[in-house]
């Protein structure tokens, strides 16, 4: 194989990586966009949707009924605890930005652990719904002029386009929800200035727990995604957080297109550069990225200056 | 209407307000005045909800409201015009107004009647308010505020660094809300608007009222004035 096949499938490996590094730091940035929280635990809340995915698809009977189930309740049960966490933890310290540091880095070793005792050490895997292997064309320039051909090992499973495409359905949705919908200005006028909302009857605790929920949501819809590719596991949210961090800085914090963009970067870069050199060089230009954008634009690539 | 009895407030372990109490009355313009640090902002702010009360109560008709979550407050019908006007800056005209009008679900009319109030701002709905000049800025706090149609109108110095026809305009509004029943608390300081519309003054300094006076007395008065402002 020449090298541009080898481009495209170390390109479509890459955006499926970016589509589920999105979901996973829109929550992120929407939760410290909002609420001014450093979310140390929204890792463990991707762990808790792999794994919560693959008891829940266990429990509907496995197969593709099983797959969906975990979809849709997964997100809703993860949002559900973490509204919870919201109201018993982050409240009671009043969101102070340091003191939810710790709060969150305690949420992440309770949630890590008793996935440990209740689930146990082991990597689960969840059958994908349907997964078709798609070949995919290359164009030659032979002959009689340019002409497609299907290159050997050049293909996709129907399932990765899946994924990529669920991510920006979820996304487009999400933007809507934030720039066209009641709940969505409430949730940027909360941002922009808490107490002159609290001033215009917004109740603001209980916006910062929706949020809360959305940003966890977000990331365990992340986790039922990833588990037909990557299996289930209770120390995959170290990784996962990592990442997410690395995006939401590059893209800048809060902002919803720039993390967008950056998880492109990343996930594409990480798709091509594990392809063709190695992982290990792939997190090495990520970390070097995140130096380079907090040395010359601390804001980030579509952050805002503090003013 | 609106009475504030024996109030303690402040930020944290710092106490500001010390057994303040006022009252406010419909169709009346009562003036805040004193020094910077006197604590005119905080009495707002402790109004509002969006300070503690450690001691004392404040009523709405009747209604005490001191213990209400700080988002309750303005659903009884106060509207807010803070210092420095505090507007959520990233976004629209429209969308400030419409955060006015959520509060208490007001019907569509209202926000008819208050872009006639400001017809400058009907031609900006879609400008985001960071982008408006100081005067406008000052035209949306205001028209927010009136959103909530309020009984009672709590206005933050709303001349600061106002040019003149702009502060002609917003005393205009006062003035016609006033006539329309509103209380409205004003803590301003270019003492000659105060002192030509205001109805009564009541002077704060360390966080308690020092005295009440009506307008009239203060113009017969003037020591007053340099007693409590130095001026």
């Amino acid at each position: 194989m020449e090298f541009g096949p080898y481009l495209m499938l170390a390109a479509l490996e890459g955006a499926v990586t970016a589509a589920v590094l999105a979901l996973m730091a829109a929550g992120l940035s929407l939760v410290f966009g909002v609420m001014r929280v450093v979310n140390v635990a929204h890792g463990e809340f991707y762990m808790l949707g792999a794994v919560l995915a693959f008891v829940v698809a266990g429990m509907a009977g496995g197969g593709a009924l099983g797959f969906v189930a975990a979809l849709v309740a997964v997100p809703l049960i993860v949002g559900a605890l973490a509204v919870a966490a919201d109201v018993t933890v982050l409240k009671r310290v009043g969101y102070d930005p340091e003191r939810t540091i710790v709060a969150t880095i305690g949420i992440l070793y309770i949630l890590q652990q008793v996935t440990l005792m209740g689930y146990g050490p082991d990597a689960r895997p969840v059958a994908a719904p349907f997964n078709q292997r798609i070949a995919l064309p290359w164009v030659e320039w032979g002959a009689g002029g340019p002409s497609l051909y299907w290159p050997w090992g050049l293909s996709i499973t129907s399932y990765k386009l899946f994924v990529i495409g669920a991510a920006v359905v979820v996304l487009a949705g999400l933007w809507v929800l934030m720039t066209r919908t009641r709940i969505g200005l409430v949730m940027r006028a909360t941002q922009l200035d808490r107490e002159t909302a609290q001033a215009f009857g917004i109740p603001v605790e209980r916006v910062y727990a929706l949020v809360f929920g959305l940003g966890a949501g977000l990331a365990a819809l992340a986790g039922v995604l990833i588990v037909p590719i990557q299996q289930a596991h209770y120390l995959m949210g170290g990784d996962a957080l990592l990442l997410s961090f690395i995006v939401v800085i590059i893209g800048g914090l809060g902002s919803l297109p720039g993390t967008l963009i950056a998880a492109l970067l990343i996930g594409l870069s990480d798709g091509i550069l594990s392809v063709f050199f190695s992982p290990t060089l792939a997190k090495i230009v990520a970390t070097l990225l995140v130096a380079l954008v907090l040395v010359f634009r601390p804001q980030g690539l579509m952050g805002k200056a503090p003013r | 209407m609106l009475e504030v009895t024996g109030i303690d407030a402040g930020y944290g372990p710092v106490q500001v307000l010390r057994g303040l109490s006022l009252a406010v009355r419909p169709g009346e313009i009562t003036c805040l005045l004193g020094r910077n640090g006197a604590g005119k902002t905080t009495t707002m702010k402790a109004i509002m909800g969006l300070l503690p009360l450690s001691a004392g109560r404040i009523t709405l008709e009747g209604e005490d409201i001191g213990r209400l979550p700080a988002h309750e407050v303005p659903r009884r019908g106060i509207g807010y015009i803070p210092q420095g006007r505090r507007l959520f800056a990233e976004l629209t005209v429209a969308q400030n107004l419409e955060i006015g009008l959520m509060t208490r679900n007001s019907p569509r009319h209202v926000l008819a009647r208050v872009l006639d109030l400001f017809p400058r701002l009907a031609d900006r709905m879609g400008q985001r308010a960071e982008t408006l000049s100081g005067g406008e800025q000052q035209m949306l706090a205001t028209a927010r505020a009136l959103c909530l149609e309020p009984r009672v109108l709590l206005l933050d110095e709303p001349t600061e660094g106002l040019q003149p026809s702009m502060i002609e305009a917003i005393r205009q509004v006062v003035i016609r809300l006033k006539s329309e029943g509103v209380a409205i608390l004003l803590v301003e300081q270019r003492l000659d608007a105060v002192l030509s519309a205001a109805d009564r003054v009541v002077f704060i300094e360390n966080g308690q009222v020092r005295e009440t006076a009506g307008a009239v007395d203060l113009r017969a008065r003037p020591e007053m004035l340099k007693r409590y402002l130095g001026v």
